[in-house]
Formats: C-alpha cells, sequence, structure tokens
C-alpha cells in the first residue's frame, strides 16, 4: 500500500520523539539526579554533565529490549496489517499525547511517570481506535505487574543495602576507617551490577553476543576498574576535625559522598536504558512502517538514528529545564545525607536495569521512591511524608485514563487530518 | 515552575528542634544557679534580673515547642514515633515550667533560706542540674541514632547515658531527704508559713531531677522500637 505523506510524518515522528524525550530530559531526569545533588554529594552542573553523558550511554546500549516492548510489545500489529497507516497516526498521536501530559503535570508540580503516560497512551489508541483485540492484554497485564513489584523490589534492597552499611560501617568502632576500607567494595558494586545486566542482555542490538560466562567476567573486570578510580578519590578524603566536632558522621558522610557519585552514574544509565523507549518507541514503530512502504514487521531491527535521536533529547531536555527542578530540589533534601542517597539509588538503579533488561518499561520515579520508603523502614530516615508518597503512587489513576483520553482525541485528530 | 516530587518526599526531621528544645531548657534550668546565689547574697536586684532571664528562656523554649508540635503532623512516618516524640517534648516543657515556678516563687515570697541549709541548698540546686545537663547530652545523642539507623553501639552508649541521669537523680534524692532532715530540726524555731513553703521549694527543686529522669526514660523507649 502506497504510504501518502510519508515524509510528512517521518518529520512529524522525529519531532514528537524528540519533543517527548525533552520532556523526559527536564521531568524525570532531573528527579532521578536530585537525590545526589540534594545530598550534596554533587553539584548541578556536574550532575547535568553525568546526566547527558551516562542517560546517553543507557539509553544508546541498553534501551534496545525496552524499546521493542513499546514498539511492539503492547499492540497486536497483525491486526493492522490492512491499514498501517492507522498504527502511524496512534503511535503519533501517543507520544504528542504523553509529551502533553507531562508537560502539563511537570508545570503544576505533579508527579508524573512518563512510563505510565506512554503506556496509557498506547493502549488508549489501541483499544478505542481500533479494537480491544488490538492490544495484548497479557503483556499489558504483565507490566502493570511490574509497576507494583518494582518498587518493592527497589525497597528491600535499599533496606538490605542500609544494613550492610550499618553493619559494615555506622555502627562500628571506627566509623571514617571503615567507610574508607568498605566504600570501594560498595563502588565495585556499582560497576560491576550495571555492567553484569548490561551486558547479559543489552546489547544484542548493537551486534556483540557474550555467553554469560563472559558477561560475568567482562562485568568484575569493569567492576575493578570501577573501584580503582573510586579508590583513588576515597584515599584523598581527610578527616577534617573540624566538620566532626558538630556531627560525628560528618566525615564518614564525606566517603559516601564520593560514592554518590558512581551511583548517580548508575541512576542516569539506568533511566535511559529504561525511559527513552518511552520517546522513541513509538518512532521506531512509525519509521519501521514508513520505511518499509506500508508493511508491517515484527521482525525490522532498531534504527541507531532512532536511539539517537531519544539520547539527545534527553539531554537537551535535562540541560535546558532539568536545571530548575534539579536546582529546587537540591535546596529541599538536606535529609538524605549520603549513606541513604547511595542506598536508595543503588537499589533503584539496579531494579531498573534488570527491568530494561528484561524489556519492562517501569517508572523510576516510583522505584526510586519505594527505595526510599526501604530506608525509612530501616529507621534510615528522619521523617517521610506518607500523603506525598502516596499521592505519588496514585498518580497513575490520573496518569493512565488522561494518556488515554488525549492519546484517542490526538488520533482521531492526525487521522481526520491525513486521510 | 519547576518543582519535584521529591521535594515533598521528606517531611522535616523533628531531631534537629527537639535537641534544641532541651538545650533551651537546660540553659533556662542553669540560670537557677546564679538566681539561687543571689537569694543567698539577698540581691534582690540580681534576683530580678536572672528570674527575667529564666522567664525569658521558658518563653522561647516554649515557642520551639509550639512550631515542632505544628511540623509533625500525623502523615509524617518517622524514625522516632511520634507518640514518644510528643511525650519527650511535653516533660522537657515541664522542667523549663518548673524552673520558672521555683524561680519565680522565691521571688514573689522574698524567700530566705536560712544558715542552716545554704550550703547544702546550693548543692542540691546545682546537684539538680547536673541531672538535667546529663539528661540534654543523651538528648544530643538522637541525631547519631538516628544517623546511624538506631545500630548498637549507639544504642548502648545512650543506655549508659540515661543510666547516669538515673544516678544522678538518685543523688539528688538522698541530698533532699538530708535537707529536710536538717530543716525538721529547726522548723520550730521558724515561721510556719514560711516553713511550709522552704519544704515546697524543695520538693519542687528535686522536680527538676524527676523530670530528667522521666526524659532519660522515653529515650530508652525510643532505643527499644
Amino acid at each position: 500500500m502506497e504510504m501518502e505523506y510519508a515524509t510528512i510524518l517521518l518529520l512529524l515522528a522525529g519531532v514528537f520523539g524528540l519533543f517527548m524525550a525533552w520532556g523526559i530530559g527536564a521531568n524525570d531526569v532531573a528527579n532521578a539526579m536530585a537525590t545526589s545533588v540534594g545530598s550534596g554529594a554533587l553539584t548541578i552542573k556536574k550532575a547535568i554533565i553525568i546526566a547527558a553523558i551516562f542517560e546517553f550511554a543507557g539509553a544508546f546500549l541498553a534501551g534496545g529490549q525496552v524499546t521493542r516492548t513499546i514498539r511492539k510489545g503492547i499492540i497486536d500489529a497483525n491486526l493492522l496489517a490492512g491499514t498501517p497507516e492507522l498504527l502511524v497516526f496512534g503511535m503519533l498521536a501517543s507520544l504528542l499525547a504523553a509529551g502533553t501530559w507531562l508537560l502539563i503535570a511537570s508545570h503544576r508540580g505533579w508527579p508524573v511517570s512518563t512510563t505510565h503516560s506512554i503506556v496509557g497512551a498506547i493502549v488508549g489508541f489501541a483499544m478505542v481506535g481500533i479494537g480491544m483485540d488490538a492490544v495484548h492484554w497479557g503483556k499489558v497485564q504483565s507490566i502493570v505487574a511490574s509497576w507494583v513489584v518494582s518498587p518493592v523490589i527497589a525497597g528491600s534492597l535499599a533496606f538490605g543495602l542500609f544494613m550492610s552499611v550499618q553493619k559494615l560501617v555506622l555502627g562500628t568502632d571506627k566509623p571514617f576507617e571503615n567507610a574508607k576500607r568498605y566504600v570501594p567494595g560498595y563502588i565495585f558494586l556499582v560497576g560491576f551490577i550495571i555492567s553484569l545486566v548490561t551486558l547479559l542482555k543489552g546489547l544484542k542490538h548493537l551486534g556483540f553476543h557474550l555467553t554469560s560466562f563472559q558477561a560475568v567476567i567482562f562485568s568484575v573486570l569493569a567492576g575493578i576498574v570501577v573501584m580503582a578510580i573510586g579508590t583513588y578519590f576515597v584515599r584523598k578524603v581527610e578527616i577534617d576535625p573540624e566538620a566532626d566536632r558538630d556531627f560525628h558522621f560528618a566525615n564518614v558522610e564525606k566517603v559516601f559522598a564520593i560514592l554518590m557519585v558512581f551511583t548517580a552514574c548508575a541512576m542516569a544509565f539506568a533511566h535511559g536504558s529504561n525511559d527513552v523507549a518511552n520517546a522513541i518507541g513509538p518512532v521506531a514503530a512509525i519509521v519501521s512502517i514508513i520505511n518499509s512502504g506500508g508493511e508491517i514487521s515484527q521482525q525490522s531491527p532498531l534504527p541507531s538514528w532512532v536511539l539517537l535521536l531519544g539520547a539527545v533529547g534527553i539531554v537537551l531536555g535535562l540541560a535546558m529545564l532539568g536545571r530548575k527542578v534539579i536546582a529546587t530540589v537540591g535546596k529541599n533534601i538536606t535529609e538524605l545525607t549520603p549513606s541513604r542517597g547511595f542506598c536508595c539509588e543503588l537499589a533503584a538503579a539496579t531494579t531498573v536495569v534488570i527491568a530494561s533488561a528484561t524489556g519492562i518499561p517501569v517508572s523510576t520515579t516510583h522505584t526510586l521512591v519505594g527505595a526510599v520508603l526501604g530506608v525509612g523502614i530501616a529507621r534510615g530516615i528522619g521523617a517521610l511524608d506518607l500523603a506525598v508518597v502516596r499521592n505519588i503512587f496514585l498518580s497513575w489513576i490520573v496518569t493512565l485514563p488522561v494518556g488515554a483520553f488525549l492519546s484517542v482525541v490526538f488520533f482521531y485528530v492526525l487521522k481526520f487530518i491525513f486521510s | 515552575m519547576a518543582s519535584s516530587y521529591l521535594t515533598g518526599i521528606f517531611g522535616s526531621s523533628p531531631i534537629a528542634p527537639l535537641q534544641k528544645h532541651m538545650e533551651k531548657v537546660h540553659a533556662c534550668v542553669e540560670q537557677l544557679i546564679p538566681y539561687t546565689e543571689a537569694v543567698l547574697a539577698r540581691d534582690f536586684i540580681a534576683q530580678e534580673r536572672h528570674y527575667e532571664n529564666i522567664a525569658k528562656l521558658e518563653r522561647e523554649a516554649d515557642e520551639i515547642k509550639n512550631k515542632l508540635r505544628m511540623q509533625i503532623p500525623n502523615r509524617l512516618f518517622m524514625a522516632i514515633p511520634r507518640g514518644d516524640l510528643l511525650d519527650v517534648l511535653r516533660i522537657q516543657d515541664k522542667i523549663a515550667g518548673k524552673a520558672k515556678d521555683i524561680a519565680g516563687l522565691m521571688l514573689g515570697r522574698k524567700m530566705q533560706i536560712p544558715e542552716v541549709i545554704t550550703d547544702d541548698f546550693l548543692l542540691f540546686v546545682k546537684r539538680n542540674i547536673d541531672c538535667c545537663t546529663q539528661a540534654c547530652t543523651a538528648i544530643n545523642e538522637l541525631d547519631e541514632l538516628v544517623e546511624t539507623g538506631f545500630v548498637k553501639a549507639v544504642t548502648d552508649l545512650v543506655e549508659t547515658m540515661v543510666q547516669k541521669i538515673d544516678d544522678i537523680e538518685h543523688d539528688t534524692d538522698q541530698m533532699q531527704i538530708k535537707i529536710r532532715a536538717e530543716l525538721f530540726n529547726i522548723e520550730k524555731d521558724l515561721n510556719p508559713v514560711d516553713v511550709m513553703f522552704l519544704y515546697k521549694i524543695i520538693d519542687l527543686t528535686g522536680d527538676l531531677a524527676d523530670g530528667a529522669e522521666r526524659v532519660g526514660n522515653r529515650l530508652q523507649l525510643m532505643l527499644g522500637q
């Protein structure tokens, strides 16, 4: 079937995709990096640079699986074999809907999950614009289940990590010396876990095929390299007796602050790997249809420039608008000292990276909040506002229908314009 | 315009204000030493001055208390249970109130302490304040408790501190018995109304250490969670 308006639609796909990626960068990434800035481990400028590098890396190296799910896992494309343009309109509508909702909610300061937005939008247009059968309800079910499970896993991991920090460092006679001894170990863990999960599953689209054994070896090596870099900085931390006067653990926290730089990288990488798909999954679907002249194939590979588009969009959004968000947060989170912040970030990053590797889109927002709750339950945080937590966890009740509604509206508008 | 959900998640930790409150209470109570010395020296002008200080510090402690109560609504999930927190705050507040009552009473009645018990009385006042000082030290460990997540090393340390509070309070009990005995020996030679108020002042002063001991007890409860 001849695709009319092919160029325009491609252009629109690029623009809307960039718009969505930009929104993700401005909103989500800023929140992901906020814990590192708030705890004092990073300045805003350093946070943006780290985020830029590692979001890009995460998106490019490990974003393939989730992109595939968003692109073809949710909708049964076979039903559209006769009318491929509907899929194009739908994906465009989803991008526009999710991006618009992101803009509105960010402006109002409401918690919004980009993942929920795009999934809600896609399911919305598929249900209404095509038919109930168009949706792979089994897949949707497992995705929704993961939205419940991921904060729980992150919370448990954070709890466990904090307990280990208590046992190894905080509860000992010489917390500063022990911090210097064990923090490199934690740094190794950061490098190892991120590498392992990524190598085991994520690099197939770049043509790398590794056996599990090779993945483990490379991960250990990566962990050691990262640990070496970290140890260099840890060695340089000296005890400042003045700092200890008010608060005996001030110097210990300085050591953990170095660890938080690495977990910030991990957090950015994980976020990039999972959320870039929210912007470019739909774009990839549109591109593959247009490029194949209207054929809907389940097999077409992901073009690299699409991933690039997403990664660049995220970085742009972060640099342009994310600064303000990070600045706001940085002023207000004084309770999250590095020893806690690292537990939250490593737990959240691990959970998200695992989800990315298995192709499941999760909400980094919810995962991070789950991790924070985990540390709170371990009595590691002075006070948590449960009303805010509840609002965040319930935000999907609004996001899913709004995303679906907007998506349906835009779908019919596009259908009208281009038919 | 730009804001983040993360800003709202962390409520203001009540630990710092609680510690500040105790320090204010302690400063208030400490003023009783120069106050008592002024009483013993029959220096009414100095006595009034010190009373004003005590009253001012008690008011400031009150403000901190009210502010803290406002900032821990029910929806906060805290490392320290809300009930225990509010209890400690209330007990601390009562200590400052008691100091003000003591000073006010002695001032209002232009009280004079009999020669026989002046030395012991001053020591008694000082020992009660030692008890409050120790309670203040223990409360100041709260931020370390939260930092370590109530790890055994620190909870043990705090337990030792609380034990010391109890020891000092026991001291004050002994001193109180001694002073009352001394007063009993000479009470027939004194104006009966004055004697009754003297006994009352001794009791009120002893209540300072009692309050400190109760602070220690609450702190122990917090550890046990």
